[in-house]
């Protein structure tokens, strides 16, 4: 092979290895696991995610497990078709975000009290302002159908969010793969 | 800067984030940035001081100049300088 010829392969060969590189790339985002639903992991999520947002970062939220349970609206409770296991669950999981426990202290709901007076004595903001902002900001959230099945949520019965979508974890590794941060709460 | 030359600056907006907690000032910062003109100096008002640093880094990632602070009673004012 003439030296051009060697040159030209190698570079080809660059060029593909740089288009694969960029391919994959992780992208200015943020990819949130979020597991928990309780009430201090949610708040703490929402202000990672706003804070992203604040950095032009795109941000996508995965709902999975007990966090479905915070997505419930108590308005959308009637009428809803669900087997005998469906309607145990449902009624032993909260109904969205004004019955969420905290994962301590919740000292059978006076921590629950306490930390909302503190914190509105603070000036911070409340989860259901988070998630306002959140909306505002085109924060995506996404949620686990699977969760959803097997707690008998249905999708009637959740809040009303401008970016929501229904997805499996398929969806979710690629959209982790493309971010340059992933979190799990 | 020293506080004189910030004191001096000629400011194109002011955010009054006092008496919000984590992340309302980063919040209001963000929102409020769009009224401020280009080559413009922002000011920041904010009683939680961990803002400072928080401006600070947000700021230079988003291509503007950060300035300085100054502590007032009971508050902060963080001053940049919009780039783009």
């Amino acid at each position: 092979m003439s030296d051009e010829a060697t040159n030209e392969k190698v570079i080809q060969d660059l060029i593909k290895r740089v288009e694969t590189l960029e391919a994959n790339a992780p992208e200015d985002k943020l990819a949130m696991g979020i597991m928990s639903g309780d009430l201090d992991y949610l708040i703490a999520s929402f202000i990672v995610a706003l804070g992203a947002a604040a950095y032009d970062m795109e941000v996508d939220m995965f709902f999975t497990f007990w966090a479905t349970a915070a997505l419930r609206d108590p308005k959308k409770q009637k009428n809803l078709k669900k087997d005998a296991l469906g309607n145990m669950f449902g009624a032993m999981l909260p109904t969205g975000i004004d019955k969420l426990p905290l994962s301590k202290m919740h000292m059978m709901g006076m921590g629950d009290a306490m930390i909302k007076g503190v914190m509105k004595k603070h000036g911070a903001k409340s989860l259901e302002e988070l998630m306002k902002d959140a909306a505002d900001f085109g924060i995506r959230i996404h949620v686990c159908t699977m969760s959803m099945d097997l707690m008998g949520i249905k999708r009637e019965e959740i809040i009303d969010y401008p970016h929501i979508s229904y997805v499996g974890v398929g969806a979710f590794v690629d959209i982790f793969g493309k971010a340059k941060q992933c979190w799990f709460m | 800067m020293t506080t004189e030359e910030l004191q001096a600056l000629e400011i194109g907006k002011v955010v009054d984030a006092r008496g919000t907690a984590c992340p309302g000032p980063l919040l209001d910062a963000k929102r409020a940035i769009g009224d401020c003109p280009v080559g413009g100096v922002m000011e920041v008002q904010s009683s939680d001081d961990g803002t400072i640093i928080d401006i600070q880094r947000w700021s230079r990632k988003m291509g503007h100049e950060y300035l300085g602070d100054i502590e007032n009673d009971g508050f902060w004012s963080i001053y940049f300088r919009k780039v783009k």
